[in-house]
């Protein structure tokens, strides 16, 4: 049977396919990929013209080629007879360094700010609100300058920690030497050190991992487990009986015993730096670079989490407080069961937007001289190998990357603590 | 029962609350000094600012204005008795700079031209309750107060003359004539001025003009281009339905730009040759540049984002995909790239030969940066929106873009105000990274300042007035977006 609306049968016309529905969708769809691809095409033919005019073919040799440029700040071996490739991956693992380094920083920072901003305490909300205000509405770029040459101007020469009555003095029991080239800080040292392992031989991408540092990470994991299990007991006896054991020493103690007598066992301690010469040897050298990128980059983007801490706390309705208070639970337990549960389903998703900002402006790096991916890959490297395209390229490639891994990390982790709704 | 004594049968009259409760002291009690944590708190906070501003003030209110080095203000320092004051003779030296950098001075009129007619043109945009008398009345001051720094001659005094009958016009009946009266006369039929909107759709002509020069057909040319499509719309929608004639449009109006529009402008500049001494754009620089390009990718972005973000809802699949793909990828990496792509790039993508400016460079890649994160924003205020408005623009038989003009896109933009203003005073922040590939704006100059002999070593007062620059532009764009919030808040609280 036929209902008077359906189309009529094989007759189809040419100007169908504007004003029929049905073929509009296709016709608009043939039409774009047409308009974009001869647009891509456009921009192909006429970069391969340009290159082949200027004689430079397409090609990823020069990743094979020595760079023969030092990086100053690393977390690998590489010295300048490495190739282009490995200069690279030293950036990255820099880049890798500033975010997370950062993103860690800015979430403490931003959190106590966001609290803070609440706070009934007149004073001290005023002063965290002129702190985002300030630090939002200056450019980040401006800001990292500023720590740059703060940091240089502030501090005093190494050579000013030299002799009999230096100028300067180390702070923290001798420990730390805030000097204008950098800080000098305690290093870890095991004197009966596992040694490293290292992973991918002559590789490029090879890389050493401390043995001490796995056995240390894998203790703590194992107390922090079970912790929570003991945690986990507890709720259960509490459910059973009513009364719930203590279980703040014994959690305390699972995490910090063994910790301790690994620590012991590796022969722990720390490596003072000393006045050499001219300089300090001995102990962390971080550099002010660096210590710049990661102060700037974690006070600005603070401002921000506060912003969005403070906007996911007050989402949350008072009638949650009051109806939590009312079952009878304490002010904290308010807190870190009702509250706290809830704004994070708000907090989370513009927090991940706001850690992958952070990653990306660590890129501006490059006007400190800190050597990330776009200091080496895209700095030295395009200027010395003239390949504009190949590097920019790869550059844009490696940051996409980065921030999908980021964001898709972070949305499981967002999809773990959402809210089940039925 | 006998055993009650006394009953007071009166109530008693109302005391005072108190004096612990009221007035300043129980302000501070209430919100300062309520239990030991928070008076420590208090305490601590106040330290903090008076241990600030008793470093800030003596540094701050520092007499060394007329310094014309670092040396030199540290001597004058000195001789008033000082230890470390701010060398403000930086400023003073180099805020021509700041602003305009390389412009030429003779010519600096242009740019401030330029800056004073943008917020007349931006006015009818972001302020619905000015009148349109007043509208024109700003136009016609600043233009006036325009002249007068201009070189004189004949044909100035007569414009002047012009001018000045306006805006005397103008502001008297802006003062004489109340609302009511004005809404009644014009509700029987009185004439009203024309719409100041028009005047914002002349500034976008106007503005690159003012800045580089050149012959005033080139303005008027890019104009004609929109004009040509429009008609050419009118003329061939009736005909061909609105798709094909938005195609042809769009195709008549390329060839006019492409093709004709060179031949017209030169032909017309041989004719009769007006015009401004052009500008190169390597001499732009300072906040000059900044605004220049955060005002242009800001007000391109708007459209491109809204576009973008209506392909990513649409059902089309293969629209939906290059939309994806086009925000995710300008998302996912740094605005840095994109400018190194505008620096060394860009130009080999076009046709051989082809070398255009390095600011409009900057400006392309920076728009589409900002439409990506536009798009997502305009997504969210898109996705916020209940379906039974979707619903209902279908019910009422609206077909998409009747829709999207007259039901959703007015809810979905408003919802999504704080975000665009914030991708808005974030873009006008990212400017700052031109500096990056060596276009001097104000962060640039600053490099090039501090690399001065003279003012080697100055930190605080240069890096102060430059964030004070951007300071005022994002903080105003903040307030801005939470007064429009404010305005168009429909719902009843």
């Amino acid at each position: 049977m036929t209902t008077l609306t359906d189309p009529p049968r094989g007759s189809f016309r040419l100007s169908m396919l504007i004003y029929d529905s049905r073929y509009r969708s296709i016709t608009i769809q043939i039409v774009a990929l047409i308009a974009v691809l001869s647009l891509f095409g456009w921009l192909v033919s006429n970069t391969m013209q340009n290159l082949a005019a200027l004689g430079k073919q397409p090609s990823f040799g020069f990743l094979k080629e020595a760079a023969g440029y030092d990086i100053n700040q690393r977390l690998i071996d590489y010295d300048n007879q490495d190739t282009h490739f490995r200069a690279a991956f030293t950036g990255l693992l820099n880049t890798l360094l500033i975010a997370v380094l950062g993103c860690i920083a800015a979430t403490v920072i931003g959190i106590v700010v966001g609290v803070l901003r609440l706070s009934n305490n007149w004073v001290v909300s005023r002063l965290m609100a002129v702190y985002v205000e300030t630090f939002r509405n200056v450019p980040v770029l401006l800001w990292i300058i500023l720590t740059m040459a703060v940091l240089i101007e502030l501090f005093p020469e190494p050579k000013a920690f030299r002799g009999e009555n230096p100028e300067a003095r180390m702070i923290l029991g001798d420990s730390v030497a805030l000097t204008n080239r950098g800080f000098y800080v305690p290093e870890p040292l095991f004197s009966r050190s596992l040694g490293d392992i290292h992973l991918l031989g002559q590789h490029p991408l090879r890389f050493d991992v401390s043995l001490d540092l796995i056995a240390f990470l894998a203790i703590l994991i194992a107390g922090i487990l079970t912790a929570r299990l003991i945690g986990a007991r507890a709720d259960r006896v509490q459910a059973a009986t009513g009364v719930r054991p203590k279980t703040f020493w014994p959690e305390l103690g699972v995490i910090v015993v063994p910790t301790a007598i690994v620590l012991g066992i590796l022969g722990f301690h720390l490596g003072m730096p000393e006045m050499q010469g001219f300089n300090f040897t001995g102990g962390t050298y971080l550099r002010n670079s660096l210590i710049a990128l990661w102060l700037a980059l974690s006070l600005y983007t603070a401002a921000f989490i506060a912003e969005i801490v403070r906007a996911g706390i007050l989402a949350i309705s008072k009638g949650q407080t009051e109806a939590a208070a009312a079952l009878g639970l304490r002010p904290r337990r308010v807190m870190s069961l009702v509250i706290l549960p809830q704004a994070l389903r708000v907090i989370i998703p513009p927090l991940i937007s706001q850690y992958l900002n952070l990653t990306k402006n660590s890129s501006l790096a490059i006007a400190v001289g800190y050597m990330d991916i776009t200091g080496t890959l895209m700095g030295i490297t395009l200027n010395q190998t003239g390949r504009e395209l190949e590097t920019v390229l790869l550059t844009m490639i490696i940051y996409l990357a980065v921030s999908l891994t980021i964001s898709m990390l972070m949305n499981a982790y967002n999809n773990a603590v959402k809210l089940r709704e039925r | 029962m006998s055993d009650k004594l006394y009953v007071r049968t009166e109530m008693l009259p109302e005391r005072a609350p108190p004096a612990s409760t009221t007035g300043a002291i129980g302000w501070m009690r209430q919100n300062l000094f309520n239990g030991w944590s928070n008076s420590l708190l208090t305490v601590v906070a106040v330290g903090f600012v008076v241990w600030l501003l008793m470093h800030i003030l003596p540094w701050f209110f520092s007499p060394t204005w007329d310094s014309g080095s670092l040396t030199q203000c540290r001597e004058m320092a000195t001789e008033a008795g000082r230890e470390g004051g701010a060398c403000w003779g930086v400023i003073r030296e180099r805020w021509p700079q700041m602003l305009f950098g390389f412009y030429p001075e003779h010519l600096r009129l242009r740019p401030v031209l330029a800056f004073g007619l943008l917020f007349v043109a931006l006015i009818p945009v972001l302020f619905s309750m000015i009148s349109r008398r007043m509208n024109w009345f700003l136009l016609a001051a600043v233009l006036l107060a325009a002249t007068f720094f201009a070189p004189s001659s004949v044909l100035l005094i007569a414009v002047q003359v012009l001018l000045a009958a306006a805006v005397a016009y103008l502001g008297w009946t802006v003062i004489s004539t109340d609302r009511a009266a004005r809404a009644q006369a014009i509700e029987a039929g009185a004439a009203r001025l024309p719409n100041p909107l028009i005047f914002t759709a002349i500034y976008v002509f106007l503005m690159p003009w003012l800045l580089w020069g050149g012959p005033i057909w080139s303005p008027i040319g890019a104009a004609l281009g929109f004009v040509i499509a429009w008609a050419a719309f009118k003329a061939l929608s009736p005909a061909i339905g609105t798709l094909g004639a938005i195609i042809l449009a769009a195709a008549a109006t390329l060839v006019w730009w492409l093709v004709i529009n060179g031949y017209f402008v030169d032909g017309l500049q041989a004719i009769l040759p007006l015009g401004l001494e052009p500008v190169e754009s390597r001499l732009f620089g300072g906040l000059l540049l900044s605004v220049t390009i955060g005002v242009t990718a800001i007000a391109v972005s708007l459209p491109l984002g809204i576009m973008l973000a209506l392909g990513r809802q649409s059902d089309l699949l293969l629209v939906k995909s290059f939309s994806v793909i086009f925000i995710e990828f300008i998302r996912g990496v740094p605005l840095i790239t994109l400018l190194f792509v505008a620096s060394f790039l860009l130009n080999v993508f076009m046709p051989p030969g082809t070398n255009f400016d390095i600011i409009l460079r900057v400006i392309i890649m920076a728009t589409l940066f900002a439409s990506a994160y536009m798009a997502e924003v305009i997504r969210g205020g898109l996705a916020a929106l209940p379906k039974g408005q979707y619903e209902a623009a279908d019910a009422l038989g609206l077909d998409y873009w009747k829709a999207q003009r007259l039901i959703i896109m007015p809810q979905a933009l408003k919802i999504s105000i704080p975000g665009i203003v914030s991708t808005f005073i974030g873009l006008f922040k990212d400017t700052t990274l031109v500096s990056i590939i060596g276009l001097l704006d104000p962060v640039g100059l600053s490099n090039s300042i501090r690399a001065d002999a003279n003012w080697n070593g100055i930190v605080w007062e240069l890096y102060g007035f430059i964030a004070l620059l951007f300071f005022v532009f994002t903080f105003s764009m903040s307030r801005y977006s939470m007064y429009l919030e404010r305005r168009l808040r429909t719902d009843h609280r």
